[in-house]
């Protein structure tokens, strides 16, 4: 259902783009009053958003350690998965967001008559989520040419990078094909493992769908339905748009408009929703805090004023059991009354 | 509680209809209510311990009174859920943890067979991602516009009384052992979760007995077990007549002593009951061989600290007499024994809570010269980075066929594991003093696997969840048992010498557990002593 319900909301958002964009003096709203409008809520969201997490302090030092602390010098202190210094912590946040380190660790565990618990190394979702995200970022990247003019030489070998296989006219990019395909991937992976589906919601589902429709719509762009779309046109609407000075020409067709206005809804949707763990996952305090919490102390910025009961109370309400015992005491026992 | 024999619970979690096994439910999760019944929850907190914590300064512990889970009403307070949501909105602007987490989860599914209570029980909702989606679906309701736009199609609902008697059940089907913030790809650590829910569950009067009650003890008699101070004095006693009979040499000790050098804090549980005893004893071995100038506290008679299960002020204040006894009695720093929770207190909470503690000097160990950089600022040194500084320095003279009865093994506890990165010391020790082998790679170290009875679980009214929570641990030993032929679990925390001793009783019958020291102990050669054959070290019956 959950599923299904996502694949509606994004043929409901074709329709509104398809149809709306064949009336007259609508291209302007789809080609440049929703993109700055969505490009807009996405910036102003997601500094609002990383404000709003940067407004909680964080009150304890809480990295998880993944690995020997720091501690005696004969003991190898693994500086990766137990980082103590800020160019540990770098390293350990690199390479999590540049590689997905924890992913990689994944394992899965199964249930075997005896018991037997069993655990095997799975990197299965670790290479879906590479292959998306990379793919993702690659074309993002390539994107960069339709707002820049001159076009920067360095994107022109990132697309030859990209197209390198020459597969195809024109060339397909292994970006394109890995966006397709990383979206089905993660797509039946909710479906198919089944605590994965048990989990999901239409939150999970919809972007996945919302991707790979905006991945497909832009590939027919390039590959199949060139010569309904006037890609001369099309750059001076995203150069203008960047200069603050759009211009939408006759003929730039529908197909273009579907593409752009599904990726203003992701832009306008991204932060309000799980996507936000691109920005999240570096303010992730398990992650990004030095493990020397004995070696330097961590302040609290709200730590409250709370006081331990005190030794005074504690010997008061055991002071004879302790004279008695022969344990040291601050007051001496007061003299019995009748004597 | 009856516990299922032990055939029956090992068809249970393999055949049972579980989520773990295959079965997957037919009902979204949300539309599943909690059914409490006698064996599936711990009992609820006594009034007049929940009275007497709420009369302490500094803590909130309102609507004391008898309650029944299973019952239908219970007795919530007027406003009851303004207090939750208001506890929330407060939480989310203290703790970063707390709003990072609520927003970013993906629901990946990485951390799902990483619980042991998962693994061992099936229960879709003690899956990490479904634990905290307990308390994140409140979230999304009354915090994030996308919830309050769309609601239940945005994974948003309602908090009422439902929602409150899961979070309940769950919250304390997790032992904050935080195995699965290894796997997360944002380190979204559900320890963080469950202590929210836990403090939230608190301002309505929703507790359970064995963590109030250890928590109000600690507070009045300095440690959990409730040991007043002649007792308390008494029970080290013991063993100091036990460790002479033994070896020959009495350990010189005190207490409450100004002046002494160290302060040594321990887990009361230590010198109240097997196997914690021997684990006592070779502290007092130890100690005695190097020649230590230390001093035990009646006051600060707990190393551990119900709070951290309980609420961040509780947990202040009990772990504030720490620092407050050290400074009373002038010592230059303190030494902490063999716990795990008390590890984390002490590593990432302590300094921050009660510190700075610049009354205390850079411990330095007397016996070695060495300085503990790690622990500059908090001043507090774990027995084990001790013990192997010594053992390296060659301080202690060991035999090591002294343990020879001993096949060992070694499980990390979550919390010096996952909270601190003590994973080799302790290693480095064993190598020295025992014949041990290593557990299955995927169950220890950072990814060790929880007792299953830790943060105030361990009590006896839950006894088959304790059992199906520990599977994975015992499970892994039951490896090395029947591979290796282990027969001691050995280990440096104090819940596990209490629970893993029931968890080897009931699947691997035949290995026993100890604490670390108690094998130091074993191997160590003391001067002047005059020491038989011990045929099974300091647990001998002479």
């Amino acid at each position: 259902m959950k599923y299904a319900f996502s694949f509606l909301a994004v043929i409901a958002l074709i329709l509104i783009a398809w149809l709306g964009s064949q009336i007259p003096g609508m291209p302007y709203l789809f080609g440049v009053a929703l993109p700055y409008l969505a490009m807009m809520i996405f910036l102003g969201g997601c500094v609002y958003k990383v404000v709003q997490w940067a407004k909680s302090p964080v009150p304890f030092p809480i990295q998880t350690t993944c690995g020997q602390g720091k501690s005696l010098d004969f003991i190898k202190h693994d500086r990766l998965e137990a980082p103590s210094t800020n160019a540990e912590v770098v390293a350990r946040m690199f390479l999590e967001i540049v590689t997905f380190r924890s992913l990689f660790r994944n394992t899965k565990s199964e249930i075997h008559d005896g018991p037997q618990i069993t655990y095997e190394s799975s990197k299965w979702l670790w290479v879906f989520a590479l292959i998306f995200h990379y793919s993702f970022l690659s074309i993002v990247v390539r994107h960069m040419r339709l707002f820049l003019d001159p076009v920067p030489a360095w994107i022109g070998w990132w697309e030859f990078i990209d197209g390198i296989f020459e597969v195809g006219a024109p060339g397909w990019y292994i970006s394109d094909v890995g966006l397709v395909v990383g979206c089905l991937l993660l797509f039946s992976r909710r479906l198919i493992t089944r605590h994965v589906r048990y989990i999901s919601l239409m939150n999970d589902y919809f972007p996945l769908v919302l991707i790979f429709t905006i991945a497909v719509t832009g590939i027919l762009m390039r590959y199949v339905l060139r010569t309904d779309i006037d890609i001369v046109n099309i750059k001076h609407l995203t150069v203008g748009l960047v200069s603050l000075s759009p211009t939408i020409g006759a003929k730039i067709g529908s197909i273009f408009f579907i593409h752009v206005f599904l990726v203003c809804v992701l832009l306008a949707y991204f932060p309000f929703s799980k996507l936000m763990h691109f920005a999240g996952v570096f303010l992730s305090p398990t992650r990004n805090l030095k493990n020397n919490s004995r070696a330097v102390r961590h302040e609290n910025p709200w730590n409250p004023r709370i006081l331990p009961h005190s030794y005074a109370g504690y010997e008061d309400e055991f002071r004879e059991f302790m004279v008695d015992a022969g344990i040291p005491v601050e007051k001496e026992l007061s003299p019995a009354k009748d004597e | 509680m009856a516990v299922p024999k032990l055939q029956q619970l090992s068809k249970s979690v393999v055949q049972g209809p579980s989520l773990a096994t295959g079965a997957i439910p037919t009902r979204d999760w949300m539309d599943i209510p909690v059914v409490f019944k006698s064996g599936n929850y711990a009992y609820p907190a006594k009034k007049e311990k929940v009275e007497y914590l709420n009369k302490q300064s500094g803590l909130h512990f309102p609507n004391a009174r008898e309650w029944s889970p299973e019952d239908e009403d219970w007795k919530l307070p007027e406003g009851w859920q303004e207090i939750i949501l208001k506890g929330l909105k407060e939480r989310l602007e203290k703790f970063r943890s707390l709003k990072i987490f609520m927003d970013c989860c993906v629901r990946c599914g990485a951390c799902a067979d990483k619980c042991h209570f998962f693994l061992g029980t099936g229960d879709p909702k003690n899956m990490p991602v479904l634990r905290a989606e307990l308390l994140r679906s409140v979230y999304r309701n009354d915090f994030t516009l996308a919830g309050k736009i769309l609601g239940k199609m945005a994974g948003a609902r309602e908090m009422t009384v439902a929602v409150l008697k899961e979070w309940f059940m769950y919250s304390y089907q997790c032992t904050e052992c935080r195995r699965c913030s290894v796997f997360c790809p944002y380190g979204i650590d559900t320890a963080e979760i469950t202590m929210m829910l836990r403090e939230l569950l608190h301002l309505v009067g929703v507790g359970i007995n064995w963590i109030l009650e250890p928590a109000s003890n600690s507070n009045r008699t300095g440690n959990h077990m409730g040991l007043q101070p002649h007792t308390f004095k008494d029970n080290v006693e013991f063993l100091v007549d036990d460790v002479e009979n033994l070896t020959g040499v009495k350990p010189n000790i005190s207490f409450n002593r100004k002046g002494a050098e160290i302060l040594f804090i321990t887990p009361s549980a230590d010198v109240f009951a097997e196997p914690g005893l021997y684990t006592a004893m070779g502290y007092l071995i130890l100690f005695e061989a190097i020649g230590l100038d230390y001093t035990w506290s009646t006051y600060a008679s707990e190393g551990g600290n119900f709070g951290l299960f309980t609420n961040n002020e509780t947990m202040k204040k009990l772990n504030a007499k720490m620092y407050a006894e050290a400074k009373r009695l002038g010592v230059k720093y303190i030494i902490g024994g063999e716990c795990g929770h008390m590890w984390r207190v002490v590593h990432q909470y302590m300094d921050t809570m009660n510190g700075p503690a610049d009354f205390l000097e850079i411990p330095k160990s007397p016996i070695t010269g060495t300085v503990f950089d790690n622990a500059a600022s908090t001043k507090m040194v774990h027995i084990s980075e001790f013990t192997a500084d010594l053992i390296k320095n060659g301080k202690i003279k060991l035999d090591k066929s002294r343990n020879s009865h001993v096949k060992a093994t070694f499980h990390d506890s979550c919390n010096t594991a996952r909270a601190m990165g003590l994973l080799e010391e302790p290693r480095y020790i064993l190598d020295h003093v025992v014949d041990w082998v290593e557990m299955p790679e995927n169950t220890i170290r950072e990814q060790t696997f929880c007792c299953g009875s830790g943060t105030g679980l361990n009590t006896d009214e839950i006894m088959e969840l304790r059992m199906r929570s520990g599977l994975p641990r015992a499970n892994a030993v039951k490896y090395v048992h029947e591979k290796h032929g282990v027969n001691m679990l050995s280990t440096v925390c104090a819940i596990d010498r209490a629970t893993l001793t029931s968890l080897m009783n009931y699947w691997n019958p035949g290995v026993g557990v100890c604490g670390l020291s108690e094998l130091v102990a074993n191997a160590i050669v003391q001067e002047g002593e005059t020491r038989g054959e011990l045929d099974e070290g300091l647990r001998t019956m002479l």
